[in-house]
């Protein structure tokens, strides 16, 4: 009984420690992942039924569409058998790992010998010479062509012959497990962001305060702090209606009190106390009336912001002019066909003003003033008025986010980065050169042997041989 | 300075190297050889050049819009690798890169028969689908500095994945022994697919006027022969397309020959192939997946959200991961490896083109 359960224990063990498993499991991981990028993810059903009846027909859909929901199609990368997936892949990885490792640190840890001549002509990459010198001089030069290129060299005395041998890079073969240790810590990662932290959303009008974000339009995840938004704004491209930038001012309130001031836009979002704020969205709240905030400047006078409602009137102090809001555009533009004036969307992409100027001595006149072209807002006589914004009307929206397992995707990143890099671009090296006396001459063997990349080994031995046999020429003048 | 006149010139030098090329093959004179290797480089060097005056230009345009932006910054967000058209120009002058070091690694200069048509054909791809080439104004998604590093080596780890492709296909062919084997089989299937579906887009080109044109992939895919409204059209579209395969999978296997008498060893393809895929997966690794990833967090909070970009990424990346631990651990060898390298760029494709112009999604801006 006990053997047979260590019998079980023992092929579970096996089969987790398989290559094959890993390859099977790179191969299912790939295939799945296909579904889910076809598979409209998290969407309303009608849309995924539109997408089938592209390839089953309109009758049969729908029924398609129930199996795709039984089986978790709809919510993927979400669904029991994706995730199982994943985590078999993870304990697939370290169990691999684990059984490959103390091989390894043994390759790692070994202590390089000398070895006979016979064997090293065996090695992969090798190099046979006879030169005219003693064997003195030969070692000196290969010992010095090999501290040149920074190798540690070693030496083994026999009669007549000498063996330097050296190795470098043995720590390289280490780099693979840090890359698997890396996708580890991804997943430790992924997980404590998943159990610690949160992701919703917060659309906040401007002006207003929110202390709570939401996961779904039920859902409140209170925030510990108060978070407003003083204004939101689109800026765009001059004369194009190609967005330049989208930001909003927000404000952190803690205990009643400011602690946090940022003008946050895409890429650069606010972080307090561990909570992310990115901007992710805009829009315009229904049926809502807002001010309108205007830049009025006397001709040789000092600026006055004002602040208004429709009907209100204002006066450029020191002229008698009067103005009186008429009206408002989100985005005003004049029809090609027709020659008058439209508004062509219903969010602000070219917010106008209408304003009934009356001056003492002269007729009213009305004029659109518009906020993205500053120059429509200068009167004759020198005076402005500056549309800024029409506040009030629109929405920041938000993406909030608590990720306490960010720092060991970042940890993680470095690591992959480091460990690929080493992997792929570095060897481990072992070079022995067998010196041995014939005569007035010497027979010099170099074997060398590499885990990776062959080729640049052969390189660098050509390199040392030429170097090498180069001083020693050059002692004989 | 306008940057279309070298880009064209580029773009010439690389379809006639494509020729010489070919020629180089059938004749073997080294001194076409050489002329081949010459246009490839001047081409090169034009395009390079090309890149540099559009960098500068857009340099300019970014800084009359944005007054404030510093040198550095403004230099990192004018990068020309903002939209689908510069990312393919700069795909294929990776790609040339990438043959050139091959070819002089190697000393063999027969690849560039195979390449240099890539090259072509993403030249074509974007004359055919009318992909805009016109300096835009960055979408704030993308004013980070991330842009330049994140895209510059993706596609650098795209170019190395192209060249793997290039020697993994050549590798098939030269190893098959009867055109009968399923790995020739689904040589001709991929091969065929590939032509077939530019020839396709070539045929809808020609059918589309030029306003049509800017929306080919998007609205007219395929809609002049698969996708026609006409059975007729269709039926003949299906007919054409098998017996290209026919014609394809019969005399495809001749190229074995050719390459064979080019002293091309199966070793030396199997070579290329690793060594590309060890430069193009911790490239692809590092800047496509990680740096994307530490970009989505750092402008969206989000790592990662299993949008279509970056789950095809991921298939890529496990594609290629495959194909390491296959050929390291597994024991595989030979044509299932070589499989696996072919199925590796495919899924490139995919990532790359396949998402930005078929799937919608947060990478939508290439379009």
């Amino acid at each position: 009984m006990e053997k047979e359960k260590k019998d079980i224990f023992e092929s579970i063990w096996s089969l987790l420690a398989s290559v094959k498993l890993a390859i099977s499991l790179l191969i299912m991981l790939a295939a799945t992942s296909i579904v889910g990028t076809i598979v409209e993810q998290n969407a309303e059903p009608a849309q995924n039924i539109k997408l089938l009846a592209k390839f089953f027909g309109d009758s049969f859909a729908p029924t398609v569409y129930n199996i795709f929901a039984k089986l978790g199609f709809m919510d993927m990368y979400d669904s029991w058998w994706f995730l199982s997936l994943l985590a078999l892949f993870g304990i697939n990885l370290i169990v691999c790992s684990l059984e490959r490792f103390p091989k390894t640190w043994k390759l790692v840890q070994a202590v390089q010998r000398p070895m006979s001549e016979s064997v090293l002509k065996s090695l992969p990459v090798k190099k046979e010479l006879k030169i005219k010198t003693t064997l003195s001089v030969a070692k000196d030069e290969f010992f010095n062509a090999l501290t040149a290129s920074r190798y540690r060299v070693l030496e083994a005395t026999e009669e007549g012959s000498v063996q330097l041998y050296t190795q470098k890079g043995r720590y390289v073969r280490l780099s693979v497990y840090v890359v698997h240790l890396s996708i580890i810590l991804i997943f430790a990662g992924a997980i404590i962001g998943s159990v610690f932290g949160f992701k919703g959303y917060l659309n906040i009008p401007e002006g207003s305060m929110y202390n709570v974000a939401f996961k779904s339009p039920t859902e409140k995840i209170p925030l510990g702090f108060s978070v407003k938004c003083n204004w939101y704004e689109t800026l765009y491209y001059e004369e194009i209606d190609s967005p330049k930038d989208f930001r909003s001012e927000l404000v952190i309130i803690e205990d009643g009190k400011e602690v946090m001031k940022k003008i946050i836009e895409v890429n650069d979002p606010l972080t307090y106390k561990g909570i992310t704020f990115f901007q992710s969205n805009y829009g315009m709240m229904p049926d809502t009336v807002g001010k309108f905030i205007l830049d009025i400047t006397p001709k040789n006078g000092p600026k006055a912001t004002v602040w208004l409602r429709y009907g209100d009137t204002f006066e450029i102090p020191g002229t008698g002019i009067k103005g009186t809001i008429m009206d408002f555009s989100p985005a005003l533009t004049r029809d090609r066909g027709t020659g008058s004036l439209i508004t062509y969307s219903e969010n602000m992409v070219n917010p106008a003003v209408l304003i009934k100027f009356e001056e003492p001595g002269r007729e009213p006149y009305v004029g659109w003033i518009l906020k993205r072209y500053p120059s429509t807002g200068v009167l004759n006589g020198g005076h402005s008025v500056i549309f800024k914004d029409y506040w009030g009307v629109e929405y920041t929206g938000l993406s909030v986010s608590k990720d306490p397992g960010v720092w060991l995707i970042y940890l993680a990143s470095i690591l992959m980065a480091v460990g690929l890099y080493v992997c792929f671009f570095m060897s481990h090296k072992k070079i022995w050169v067998n010196i041995a006396e014939e005569g007035k001459s010497v027979n010099i063997t170099v074997g060398a042997s590499t885990n990776r990349n062959r080729l640049t080994l052969e390189q660098k031995i050509e390199k040392i041989v030429s170097h090498a046999s180069k001083a020693i020429e050059g002692r004989k003048s | 300075m306008n940057s279309s006149l070298f880009f064209d010139i580029s773009a010439g030098a690389y379809i006639a190297a494509m020729v010489i090329y070919v020629i180089y093959l059938v004749t073997r004179n080294s001194k076409v050889g050489i002329t081949a290797t010459a246009v490839t480089i001047s081409g090169f060097v034009c395009q390079s050049t090309a890149l540099l005056i559009r960098w500068v230009n857009s340099y300019y345009f970014w800084t009359a819009e944005h007054t404030a932006s510093g040198v550095i910054e403004s230099l990192l967000r004018a990068a020309p690798l903002r939209n689908l058209y510069e990312s393919l120009i700069f795909f294929v002058w990776a790609l040339i890169l990438a043959h050139l070091l091959v070819e002089f690694k190697y000393k063999n200069r027969s690849l560039g028969a195979f390449v240099t048509p890539i090259a072509a054909l993403v030249l074509l791809f974007i004359d055919v689908t009318g992909t805009s080439k016109e300096i835009m104004p960055l979408v704030p998604a993308l004013q980070s500095n991330w842009l330049l590093f994140h895209v510059f080596l993706a596609f650098l780890g795209y170019a190395a994945f192209g060249v793997s492709f290039g020697a993994s296909a050549a590798y098939i062919v030269l190893i098959t022994e009867s055109k009968f084997e399923k790995t020739y089989l689904f040589w001709s299937f991929i091969i065929g697919v590939f032509l077939i579906v530019l020839i396709a887009m070539g045929i809808d080109f020609l059918s589309l006027s030029a306003a049509q044109r800017v929306q080919l992939i998007q609205s007219h895919f395929l809609k002049a022969s698969f996708r026609s409204s006409s059975s007729v059209v269709v039926a003949v579209s299906w007919i054409s397309a098998g017996g290209f395969f026919l014609i394809l999978w019969w005399f495809g296997y001749g190229l074995k020959n050719l390459l064979t008498k080019l002293s091309i060893t199966p070793e030396m393809l199997d070579d290329i192939t690793y060594k590309s895929i060890a430069v193009g997966f911790p490239l692809f690794t590092v800047g496509g997946l990680i740096m994307g990833a530490i970009w989505a967090n750092s402008a969206w909070g989000k790592y990662w959200t299993w949008d279509p970009k970056e789950t095809w990424s991921l298939i890529t990346w496990f594609v290629y991961a495959l194909y390491l631990h296959a050929r390291f651990v597994g024991g595989w060898r030979g044509k299932r490896v070589a499989i696996l390298a072919m199925v590796g760029f495919i899924s490139v494709i995919f990532t790359y083109l396949g998402v930005n112009l078929v799937l919608s999604g947060l990478h939508s801006y290439g379009g």
